[in-house]
């Protein structure tokens, strides 16, 4: 019906002037956007399927091609906006729940872009990392409260399970299955290479990749796929995912055409089966019954591994980390609001969960009060864009940070959003084994590397800036920091001063 | 074969004790030790009393025999192995299990064989020999269910919502399955001959451990539940 008709969001712009005709346009697109006229001289483009990501205008030999924003739109109107009429449009067509990907990408505040750091001047004096020793490594577990001796007055190093990182940095959980087997084993080895983890989400861990297990996050979700003691064995620390900051609340659903080949092997379920992860643990319903999950798992790897539970960060934040921190778990990761995703219903990841400063600032406090912060420790993710936004994590309380889009980005993903599709032309979010040939693994890693290897020198310039140094000093440092046009009651859920005071 | 007593002990030290010796293990005086098993691939474990939650979780390969009831979580995750219940079971056991058995003489609670799924060779198997609570097999994507309903307190064989969200597998329910609603995608009919062979050798294995007599059992129709599609939502989401 023409009452459906969308005008392309996207317009192909193809300069005649520079195009040689060589067609790698038409070749590179998944969307078909490209195409030859029928007597094959003229190349001409469907702009209504163009996503903008971007493929043909990095590829073009001569580039020749520039995609450009429509301006097409419907009349203006600040309540009304042209999404929103879109989004109706689609859903009085189809009958469908609205289904996106990527983060959050709506106006909301970012707290990070109003925090400022600190710097030394004068009474203390900054240091040089280039000439002095700077320390970023961190540990992630539980940290012993008091120093136990032998009978010999020697140390007694019985240390609980912890993973041991060069960087506070991690890659956060994404699926073999939601990504492909070269964006996993680009993760896989720079994480080795870096000395920090990868973890394989709930999409179980490729038999390729059991040797990169030192560095491996092995993930328990609520569908439990690939879930086996190998694999319990295989990780370095055992992730309990209770929610995603991109959509709390909201279990997973990988469709049946992306469970192909070695997607299928490595979850256990067969070709073309959905694999369905319900939006609850069905055996946890309670903060007792997460501690059963916790040393179940304990149990089954025999106290070796270090337990990490993973949360959104929801409005009662604060106490659901208490009583995570008193089930027996040893890290607590909380993804915000802005946190990615391969598919979320649009309305879900636009509208649920808190920003994860908040949640971040919320939790550190809470457990400090009571007394239990060095319990267990604290891995933020949902959206942390640059070394700059580790660094305020770190000091509003947080041990390290996981980042998982900034990862894609580092591997060509150029945020077209629109993952769900499985025609990612960049190679990434995609099983088609042409498009997954694009992304080289090692390629990919050696990208990884740079990225991480760039932050951690940025890391350890701005700790010798506010003469600090090491990791462990920064944490829950927040002297450190101070707000920018904040109000009094979101410089007090942050525990910081406003610039100036 | 060892003897554990379990009575002087806390969870880890028993799994610890159970984890340490090359031998079969036999535990006495179990009264809710949780995670009895958890992993393990040898040996076979006779348990005498009631084992708490979690009764083996992952279980790889190994045997547990229960001489009484069991609680929550039984076998979940289960990848291979036999759990035999003589008793009644708590809530989701087999939750998630991709291989093996577990057969429970007496009743189960709610959610049993939640998310079981199969894969290649494994292919896993539930039987209950009472009934059941709501929501039986929910998710299902593979193995069988058989719940056998031989309780003669005229009470449903299941409770609300079985089957809800299933993709795979099969669930047999003896007897008509009177008064049992079931959820818009899946089928629910009267098993054939032909349906029930697959079922039949477990059955059989089942009457043997717990002393029945399978050809009576057997002689009662079944209904026989699987879903309608293996891509429940596929039509439910529009791309934005």
């Amino acid at each position: 019906m023409q009452t459906d008709y969308i005008y392309p969001r996207y317009e192909v712009e193809r300069r005649e002037s520079r195009c040689s005709g060589c067609g790698l346009c038409v070749k590179e697109c998944s969307y078909g956007v490209h195409y030859f006229s029928k007597d094959g001289r003229t190349l001409l483009s469907d702009d209504s399927k163009c996503v903008n990501c971007q493929r043909c205008v990095a590829t073009c030999p001569t580039h020749a091609i520039k995609i450009v924003k429509s301006n097409c739109d419907f009349r203006e109107n600040y309540n009304w906006s042209g999404d929103s009429i879109r989004e109706i449009m689609k859903q009085a067509g189809s009958g469908g729940v609205l289904l996106s990907s990527m983060g959050n990408p709506q106006p909301f505040p970012v707290y990070w872009d109003r925090l400022l750091l600190n710097a030394s001047q004068v009474t203390n004096p900054p240091i040089d990392p280039l000439r002095e020793p700077m320390e970023t490594r961190v540990f992630l577990g539980k940290k012993p409260s008091e120093i136990a001796r032998d009978k010999h007055g020697r140390l007694i190093c019985d240390l609980p399970p912890r993973l041991s990182l060069e960087l506070p940095v991690l890659f956060s959980a994404m699926s073999y299955g939601s990504i492909s087997y070269n964006a996993h084993a680009a993760l896989a080895a720079a994480a080795t290479a870096l000395g920090t983890c990868y973890n394989t989400g709930e999409g179980g861990l490729h038999e390729n990749f059991y040797r990169y297990g030192a560095n491996t996050i092995v993930q328990v979700a609520s569908g439990r796929f690939g879930v086996h003691k190998d694999y319990h064995e295989a990780g370095a620390a055992i992730e309990i995912k209770m929610g995603q900051g991109a959509k709390p609340g909201i279990g997973g659903h990988l469709p049946g055409s992306k469970i192909v080949g070695d997607v299928s092997r490595t979850r256990m379920i067969p070709e073309g089966s959905d694999a369905i992860s319900p939006a609850p643990h069905h055996d946890i319903y309670s903060i007792e019954d997460l501690r059963q999950l916790v040393f179940s798992l304990k149990e089954a790897t025999e106290y070796k591994k270090p337990v990490i539970v993973k949360i959104a960060a929801v409005h009662n934040i604060a106490a659901i980390a208490s009583g995570i921190a008193r089930s027996g778990a040893d890290v607590i990761a909380i993804d915000g609001f802005r946190g990615g995703t391969g598919a979320a219903p649009t309305r879900i990841r636009d509208n649920v969960g808190i920003p994860v400063e908040l949640a971040l600032a919320a939790v550190d406090t809470r457990l400090r009060d009571e007394g239990i912060r060095n319990d267990v420790s604290l891995v933020v993710g949902g959206s942390i864009r640059n070394s700059t936004d580790v660094v305020k994590a770190i000091a509003l309380g947080a041990d390290a940070c996981y980042i998982a889009t900034a990862a894609l980005i580092a591997m060509g993903c150029h945020m077209c959003r629109n993952c769900q599709s499985g025609k990612c032309n960049w190679g990434i979010a995609t099983q088609n084994p042409d498009l997954v040939r694009r992304l080289d693994p090692e390629e990919g890693a050696r990208r990884l590397v740079n990225l991480l290897t760039a932050w951690k020198h940025e890391i350890m310039e701005i700790m010798g800036g506010m003469g600090i140094n090491s990791i462990e000093a920064l944490r829950g440092n927040r002297l450190m920091l101070r707000g920018i046009g904040l109000t009094e009651k979101e410089l007090n859920v942050l525990g910081v001063a406003h610039a100036g005071e | 074969m060892i003897v554990l007593n379990a009575r002087a002990t806390d969870n880890a030290a028993l799994n610890e004790k159970v984890r340490a010796t090359r031998e079969d293990c036999e535990i006495v005086g179990c009264i809710g030790e949780r995670f009895i098993g958890a992993g393990l691939s040898d040996k076979t474990i006779s348990i005498k009393g009631i084992p708490g939650n979690a009764l083996g979780a992952y279980l790889n390969g190994a045997k547990i025999f229960v001489d009484g009831n069991a609680q929550d979580a039984v076998g979940d995750t289960m990848n291979e192995g036999e759990i035999v219940v003589r008793g009644n079971a708590g809530d989701a056991p087999g939750y998630a299990m991709r291989g093996g058995k577990i057969y429970i003489k007496g009743n189960a609670g709610y959610r049993a064989g939640i998310h079981m799924k199969e894969y290649r060779g494994k292919s896993p198997v539930i039987i209950i020999g009472g009934r059941c609570g709501s929501f039986l097999g929910e998710y299902q994507a593979g193995g069988l269910i058989v719940v056998l309903g031989l309780n003669k307190d005229g009470k449903r064989i299941v409770g609300n919502f079985p089957c809800a969200g299933m993709h795979g597998g099969k669930v047999l329910l003896r007897g008509r399955a009177d008064g049992v609603v079931f959820p818009d995608k899946v089928t629910a009919r009267t098993a054939t001959m032909d349906e029930l062979d697959c079922a039949k050798p477990y059955i059989e294995e089942f009457c043997r451990i717990f002393g029945m007599d399978a050809g009576e059992i057997l002689s009662s129709p079944f209904t026989l539940v699987t879903p309608d599609s293996s891509n429940p939502y596929k039509r439910m989401y529009v791309e934005n």
